[in-house]
């Protein structure tokens, strides 16, 4: 490998370092209207009336839409693969509102002080309903979020609209009952995830406009252009083929925009008035209504002999969709299948799952999608269970997890996939010995009133999805010989662009600036399902593999063709194609410019790929803490992570994903609260009372790689987008029980949780 | 209201609205290196520097810049190479949107303080929220950068 | 974000009260807390051609304008010096440089937020506000007067040999307080504040001795928990910021027993 597994820079970096105007705002400064909503005080309510007139009658105001100017087909707003398994359950604009915040009309003007005047002038006349904001009261209560008569699914994900259920489902590999009655330990427990907020650190955003060919083009800061193309098809009634949707460079995601969130408002308005129109979310409406994680209940049973031998693992998720259904019904099954195969030596599994409405915030993607609520829930009861067996939690991992033995090994509980290759063992002993784990395990007093303690947690993911997931490349050869590389896949900041240029690269011979990579436009991109999933290494990459190695036989062939020799006897090594047996040969740059003229061939190649397997990273977490005993505080001393990723494609990209997603799982961990009022407004709704962990939070993340090898992946990669996310919830959660002996089961872990922690200990 | 200010040392004037903020007014001025993130004066992206000070564009209003001089990310561009250089070699601009309203802050920094430590330099810099990057590779890159600086 | 009428750079003290009287118009300070509202201001009153942006200081005292930033507070070597740091100490946790290179002293103080450490550390200290009718008066005392439309022109501190020390509880580092407690002591004089408790902070004064023993410690726990109210909301609850209380108050008073944060 000559530029894959390099740390090169990012092909875009000097551009954001200096500034430039890369970004949705910044490409779209021609006038356009500006588009607002107004939105819903009331969590569950129904438009009686809506009186639009003195509104409109301010000047600057352009339009005002309302649930009798919108289309009336359902549709999702899930950026996935058609047939989504997603309920299609929303209008653009409807007349049932299901959560605070929910549209309730579109205001489009010139000027923003004249728009927030129409807002004040909309006249709504609101049947306030009762509104469900406690989704463990969801199922079968008598308030309905979803009563309409099109709601649908086109896929059988086991939705009843009728009993509040978005989806349901049951799975089991052997006899867990029949295991629990040979079990000496049994941990029996719940545990309670947030609907946490990406916080990317630019807001949603779309820019809509009518184009030359009286198509709808779409500028937005998205991950899944192609399904944002679907999606306004189906919202907006019109063909595919009327739109165009294009990506520029985008702030971030980690998953927040592989939903559409913004894109539909301003797209109503431009179909509306034929006029450009740019709609931006505000932080807060980026928090009220993003597309935040799924809270979860998740009850897990956990059983082993006195040996610590781990029998059976039963896991009911209990998932809180919200208003809407959008990824709920597929993030749910990442908390079993991506969390209890890290056991597979278990004899019995159970996995089932409710995903409820409610009339809260509806969930979206975030990375780790599921499996993150999952390996809290189940690496804290592995934490409970070693405390009860009296043993390390290292030593029980180390006896019961997947390692580099069982690769071969079939998993049920991952869809009866194969493991191809696994260092976790590997990753977890490199981890204890870089934090001294046999030393500072459990806890130790240091001076008046503070403890440091360890803990630790492992994790999997996934890379891509089995079966569904699909990248295509296209690559082209130009006069004098540099490649344009077309790619669907988005890049948000994590530098795909610039791995799958290094791969290029590699497999051509040639400098990376000899490639040429291109943001994302359905127009002109090969279709990919978009950067989620943790999927762009592993599937877009090894279709970047195969269409390289496909581009360098057809260079072969015609430098053959133009040298007049077989393409047996000719070889290619980036710069020339040339003869093995004399000294005839010809440059790529000649190759290139004569493809361009008369009879020669123009050089292109196209692949696509997808995979039967979804091999998973994996990774050790382990964090030392010190807790005031008194304030119950915790500050974060150090944080170890070990990856197995696969081949590292680029070692500086790929180690700020891992320092990257330990600190949003720190933020997750510690200091991100969701509150609301009584009425279920969200009153975490800014920075001010969110809070994100700032460079003084934490005061080191050291990380390595144990890299396996992959043999389905391209050099060998598997993913890390995800997975880097997971481990610090759990991990935080043990050393603050191996410092106070109080569990704390529901995020997140906060100084007062364990000061009242201990106190109920004391009385005990 | 009229107002006379130095935007990266270049005169300008104007009629501006008393309430709009300089960020806003900035970008209407084609100065697009400068971002919002927050509505709640928390997340440091919209920093400039105002007669060499770092502010929070947001929430500054444009007229009370009149007189003064404003440094944005385009006035600075041979120290955005050199810094973001440094970024670039770890790969911690990531999305690159917190990038300008962070080296603007780490030039008022490198400005006023003189051989910082490592937790002096966190707090310093403390007011720029990132997301991407877990924060530990930009601290490499500065770290790295200020060697640079102590080495010429 | 609030909208503004017009703008009106006050050319003299009586100016900027004058118009400060009408409910439509304000005095601009940092802007922060006010950008957060939708105010429609008539008349936006800036004090920046009124030489309030200095902080002065003599023999006896500190001076400090209202238009002074915390930033300023933070940075000024002789405030340094004096009570040992506790001044920026006081604004260190406060966002970060930008933001307090911005947020004024006079906004601060004037608004008497409760979250604020700034005042929780003014009030352990022989703190004054010069208001620009109603005179001087202790800001003990200003933080009892309902809000009006006086003009607040500066923040004065006496120079005593006073002990004070200063601990504060956030979830993460740029948090609003969950509790902030200041402790000085001069002579047999003992003031212990509590703010952020979520209501604004409030002082308690108890004479004692110059030594404590560990009854004299209890009984001034005792007193300030019975006299000062705490509360709850998102960032804790009453129960566990009394136990803040304790802990901050004890720790506060042993800071100082053991000789640290004194006067040069």
């Amino acid at each position: 490998m000559k530029v894959v597994n390099k740390s090169v820079r990012k092909k875009d970096a000097m551009s954001l370092v200096t500034g430039k105007p890369v970004y949705t705002d910044d490409i779209t400064t021609g006038s356009s209207l500006i588009v607002k909503l107004l939105r819903s005080p009331h969590a569950h309510a129904l438009v009686e009336e809506i009186n639009t007139d003195r509104a409109l009658k301010l000047p600057g105001i352009e339009c005002i839409l309302t649930y009798k100017d919108a289309p009336q087909s359902r549709f999702t707003n899930a950026g996935q693969s058609f047939p989504e398994p997603s309920p299609y359950d929303r209008l653009i604009l409807d007349k049932r509102l299901r959560c605070v915040g929910d549209p309730v009309a579109i205001v489009a003007g010139w000027d923003e002080k004249s728009i927030d005047k129409a807002l004040r002038f909309i006249k709504v006349k609101y049947q306030v309903l009762e509104p469900l904001l406690d989704f463990t009261k969801s199922k079968d209560n008598e308030v309905l979020i979803h009563p309409e008569e099109d709601f649908k699914s086109l896929v059988d994900i086991g939705a009843d609209n009728n009993r509040n259920l978005c989806s349901s489902e049951s799975c089991e590999y052997g006899d867990v009952e029949e295991q629990f009655k040979n079990c000496t330990h049994i941990i029996e427990e719940t545990y309670h995830t947030q609907a946490n907020s990406q916080t990317m650190m630019e807001t949603f955003r779309t820019h809509t406009s009518i184009d030359a060919y009286g198509r709808l083009n779409v500028i937005s800061s998205t991950q899944v252009p192609f399904h944002v193309r679907r999606i306004l098809s189906n919202a907006l009634e019109i063909p595919k083929s009327k739109i165009r949707v294009i990506k520029p460079r985008i702030g971030g995601g980690f998953g927040a925009k592989q939903s559409v969130v913004s894109e539909l408002y301003p797209a109503l308005v431009t179909m509306k008035t034929g006029k450009p129109a740019k709609m931006i979310y505000t932080r807060k409406e980026s928090f009220t209504n993003g597309s935040p994680r799924h809270e979860a209940q998740i009850t897990i049973r956990l059983g082993s002999d006195d040996d610590g031998n781990i029998k059976a693992i039963h896991m009911y998720s209990l998932w809180n969709a919200g208003a809407y259904g959008d990824h709920g019904p597929t993030t749910v099954g990442l908390s079993g299948h991506k969390a209890m195969t890290i056991y597979n030596k278990v004899n019995a599994f159970k996995f089932d799952f409710d995903v409820v409405y409610s009339n809260t915030m509806w969930g979206g993607a975030y990375r780790g999608y599921g499996a993150t609520q999952g390996i809290f829930a189940l690496e804290c009861a592995v934490n409970e269970l070693a405390t009860k067996l009296n043993m390390d939690p290292t030593e029980l991992r180390m006896k019961n997890m997947l390692t580099h033995e069982q690769v071969g090994n079939k998993m049920p509980a991952y869809y009866n996939e194969v493991l191809n290759s696994c260092h976790l063992d590997k990753c977890l002993i490199k981890a204890k010995e870089m934090i001294d784990w046999d030393n500072k395990y459990p806890y130790r007093e240091v001076g008046k009133d503070k403890i440091r303690s360890v803990g630790c947690a492992v994790a999997m993911q996934g890379s891509g999805i089995s079966n569904v997931d699909v990248g295509a490349v296209e690559i082209r050869l130009n006069d004098d010989g540099f490649y344009t590389l077309m790619i669907g896949a988005t890049d948000m900041g994590t530098g795909c662009d610039t791995i799958l240029s290094q791969m290029a690269a590699d497999i051509l011979e040639c400098d990376l600036e000899n490639i040429v990579v291109h943001g994302v436009d359905t127009d002109l991109s090969p279709y990919d399902t978009g950067s989620y999933a943790s999927s762009t290494t592993y599937i877009t990459g090894m279709a970047v593999v195969k269409t390289c190695k496909s581009m360098r036989e057809k260079i072969l062939s015609e430098g053959a063709r133009l040298l007049k020799i077989p393409v047996e006897k000719v070889e290619f090594d980036g710069k020339n194609v040339f003869s093995l047996e004399d000294d005839k040969s010809i440059s790529l740059k000649d190759i290139a410019n004569f493809s361009l003229v008369g009879e020669n061939n123009y050089i292109t190649a196209s692949e696509s790929h997808y995979s039967p397997t979804s091999p998973p990273p994996f990774m050790a977490g382990v964090v030392e803490v010190e807790v005031d005993k008194l304030t119950g505080k915790v500050d974060i001393i150090d944080y170890v992570a070990v990856v197995d990723c696969g081949t590292v494609i680029n070692p500086n990209l790929s180690r700020i994903q891992v320092e990257g997603g330990i600190m949003q799982g720190i933020g997750m961990a510690l200091y991100e609260d969701v509150t609301h009022d009584k009425k279920g407004r969200l009153t975490s709704s800014s920075f001010l009372q969110y809070k994100i962990p700032s460079r003084l939070d934490v005061k080191d993340i050291r990380v390595e790689f144990e890299s396996s090898y992959e043999p389905t992946g391209p050099f060998g990669a598997k993913s890390i987008g995800e997975i880097v996310i997971n481990t610090p919830s759990p991990a935080i959660a043990h050393a603050v029980y191996n410092a106070t002996q109080v569990n704390i089961r529901q995020l997140p872990i906060t100084s007062e949780k364990i000061v009242m922690g201990m106190l109920e200990n004391k009385k005990k | 209201m009229q107002i006379k200010l130095w935007i990266n040392e270049k005169e300008f004037t104007d009629d501006v609205s008393p309430d709009i903020a300089l960020l806003e007014w900035l970008r209407s001025k084609g100065f697009y290196s400068i971002k919002r993130g927050c509505e709640t004066s928390n997340c440091g992206l919209c920093t400039v520097l105002l007669d060499g000070k770092p502010v929070l564009s947001c929430s500054t209003l444009a007229i009370r810049a009149n007189g003064k001089h404003v440094t944005t990310l385009e006035g600075v561009e041979k120290d955005a190479l050199e810094i973001g250089g440094f970024m670039a070699d770890e790969g911690s601009e990531q999305c690159g949107f917190c990038s300008p309203g962070f080296i603007m802050n780490v030039i008022a920094m490198k400005n006023e303080l003189t051989n910082p430590t490592e937790e002096e330099i966190k707090k310093y810099l403390v007011g720029n929220l990132c997301r991407c990057t877990g924060y530990v590779g930009q601290l490499r890159a500065i770290k790295n950068y200020l060697q640079s600086k102590k080495e010429v | 974000m609030f909208t503004i009428d017009q703008y009106v750079i006050a050319e003299s003290l009586e100016e900027a009260y004058e118009l400060n009287q009408s409910r439509r118009n304000v005095i601009l300070g940092g802007i922060m807390w006010l950008k957060m509202g939708k105010k429609r201001i008539g008349k936006a009153i800036d004090l920046s051609a009124l030489d309030l942006h200095k902080i002065e200081e003599d023999e006896d005292r500190f001076y400090i304008g209202a238009m002074c930033t915390l930033r300023d507070l933070e940075v000024h070597s002789g405030l340094k010096k004096y009570f040992n740091g506790i001044i920026e100490k006081s604004v260190e946790s406060i966002v970060g440089v930008q933001f307090r290179n911005g947020a004024t002293v006079g906004g601060t103080v004037f608004s008497r937020f409760g979250f604020s450490d700034v005042l929780t550390v003014l009030l352990a200290l022989d703190t004054y506000v010069e208001l620009y009718k109603g005179g001087i008066v202790s800001l003990s005392q200003f933080m009892d007067m309902p809000r009006d439309n006086d003009i607040l022109v500066k923040i004065i501190i006496k120079k005593d040999n006073r002990k004070v020390a200063y601990v504060n509880q956030r979830k993460s580092v740029s948090d609003l307080p969950i509790l902030a407690c200041a402790v000085s002591n001069t002579g047999n004089t003992w003031n212990i504040v509590l703010g952020s408790r979520p209501a604004k902070a409030q002082l308690i004064s108890l004479e004692l001795s110059e030594n404590l023993h560990e009854e004299q410690i209890n009984e001034i726990i005792n007193v300030v928990k019975d006299k000062i109210v705490l509360g709850s909301n998102d960032r804790g609850s009453k129960e566990y910021r009394s136990i803040l209380a304790d802990v901050f108050i004890r720790r506060n008073i042993e800071e100082i027993l053991l000789g640290g944060n004194h006067a040069d």
